[in-house]
């Protein structure tokens, strides 16, 4: 009984309401932690996995061997790898081309790799106009590693420890 | 002028009035559609404060541009019309909405002597304008030939309709205080300090007048009349372009509208709440928007009442509340403690 009045009360003077008013109110003048994104950026990962490069060595010869593991490994079989001999009797890759619209970003195409050649980046925000322009090939991806190399050498320089 | 005069003969009196009439709707009318259109955006940046974010600001500078924007955006939108409609009423929704909602103006005074029509019975007229709004809701659901429209028309009648009884009564109580329905002589009988405002001793039906208007303009929590979750946007679910702009357009208004009311009838409209400093328009305007923040707030806390909690707490909560309030105004009025009531 004593109760019940008790609560017919509280609920005619509001005071749960009041109560959900003053944590809103309170969060008004709280610090904002929105993040204006094209001019300021959330902190990232050196194991970051974005768009995928192909890196050369520094006397600017590619790194990859066309050992094809990770066209082996990758799990959405994004990759795709030709190869032939070249007049230095080395193997080396004539095409090379991911499917960013297949890949996954798992990573596993990095992992696999016995010469630190094809890595993942931290760059995320790029975009395609038609589906084709997803679908990279050598050339693209050595032009993201020319020009984003001293990052990624960075970045595998950092991580090199725990490997 | 002369010439004026002499085409219009003995009726230029008359033209000369209707003509400054026109100039008086004009200085209403634009700077409410601003107000309005600011509504939105204060609403924007207010819920998003709140929600520990910052709210439109790419727009001008601070995003004051938005509305603007915004306004633009929905001018330009195709405003598709659906082939099971009916053209002409569906067409007639949105403007019997937004029509009353700038009718109800005419009688309210900004000032002792700013008013466009200084009627006597101007809290009737304000009820009626209010209530005609309604019809523009059940019409838009009506003539849209949808389900989820007809639905939403139908909640938002039906929740109207009853609020209403709630809102009457709460303003009862403020005519037994003023001993008038003229907005004007309501305000004159709050004079002398905030406490002679009437939201004092009408305190419960100040409340009730207040969760009643929130109700009566279908704003958050009881705005199931949208309810996006259950019946995706309600009565204007077929309105696009800016027939639905229209729609948004009145219930801004309305909430000014319902702010104003409550700020001349509880809170003593351009008076200054303290007898040595002077009243002034800038009062009014100040009162208003410490009333329309509260809608904000309330839509920024609550989450949605259920249909039948609505329909429970206005009638089996608020009216019997009034009426209660009303009762023992009236016995108090009868005693020697009657001063506290003027």
């Amino acid at each position: 009984m004593f109760k019940q009045m008790k609560n017919t009360l509280g609920s005619l003077m509001l005071i749960e309401l009041l109560k959900g008013m003053a944590v809103t109110g309170r969060y008004f003048f709280a610090r904002k932690i929105t993040i204006q994104y094209p001019e300021e950026r959330t902190p990232q990962s050196n194991r970051f996995r974005g768009l995928h490069a192909l890196r050369r060595y520094p006397n600017g010869e590619e790194r990859c061997i066309a050992c094809k593991l990770c066209e082996a490994v990758c799990p959405a079989m994004a990759i795709t790898i030709e190869s032939e001999q070249r007049d230095d009797n080395t193997r080396r890759t004539t095409r090379y081309d991911i499917d960013l619209t297949k890949c996954i970003f798992c990573g596993l195409c990095e992992e696999s790799c016995p010469v630190d050649s094809i890595v993942e980046t931290r760059i995320f925000d790029y975009h395609g106009e038609q589906r084709g322009d997803l679908l990279y090939t050598k050339e693209m991806l050595l032009a993201v590693g020319d020009k984003h190399e001293k990052q990624i050498a960075a970045d595998r320089a950092q991580d090199k420890n725990y490997r | 002028m002369e010439w004026l005069s002499q085409l219009f003969g003995s009726y230029w009196q008359n033209v000369q009035m209707v003509g400054w009439t026109l100039v008086k709707i004009i200085a209403i009318v634009g700077p409410l559609m601003i107000a309005v259109a600011y509504l939105t955006y204060a609403e924007r940046k207010v819920i998003g404060y709140m929600q520990v974010r910052i709210g439109p600001n790419r727009v001008g500078f601070w995003g004051l541009l938005q509305p603007v924007a915004d306004g633009l955006k929905l001018l330009f939108k195709e405003i598709i019309i659906p082939t099971a409609s009916n053209k002409g009423l569906f067409l007639l929704g949105p403007v019997l909405t937004i029509a009353p909602a700038f009718a109800a103006w005419a009688v309210i005074p900004f000032d002792g002597t700013m008013v466009l029509a200084n009627i006597d019975a101007g809290l009737l007229y304000v009820l009626a304008m209010t209530s005609i709004a309604v019809y523009g809701v059940i019409i838009a659901g009506w003539a849209s030939n949808s389900k989820y429209a007809f639905l939403g028309s139908l909640r938002s009648a039906a929740q109207i309709v009853s609020y209403e009884i709630a809102m009457g009564f709460s303003l009862v109580g403020v005519l037994m205080c003023a001993n008038s329905l003229n907005l004007g002589n309501i305000v004159l009988g709050q004079e002398g300090g905030f406490w002679h405002w009437y939201f004092i001793p009408l305190f419960p039906l100040f409340i009730v007048y207040f969760i009643s208007a929130v109700a009566e303009t279908n704003r958050a929590p009881f705005d199931v009349a949208e309810g996006e979750s259950e019946i995706v946007a309600g009565f204007h679910v077929e309105y696009s372009g800016m027939a639905f702009a229209v729609f948004f357009l009145a219930e801004y208004a309305n909430i000014w509208l319902v702010c104003t009311l409550a700020a001349l009838m509880f809170m003593g409209g351009w008076l200054s709440p303290l007898p040595f400093l002077p009243d002034s328009i800038l009062w009014l305007f100040a009162k208003m928007a410490f009333l329309v923040f509260f809608f904000l707030w309330f839509r920024a806390t609550f989450p949605r009442y259920r249909y039948d909690q609505i329909m429970r707490l206005g009638w089996k909560v608020f009216i019997p509340i009034t009426i209660v309030w009303i009762v023992f105004v009236g016995a108090m009025m009868q005693t020697k403690f009657d001063y506290l009531f003027h």
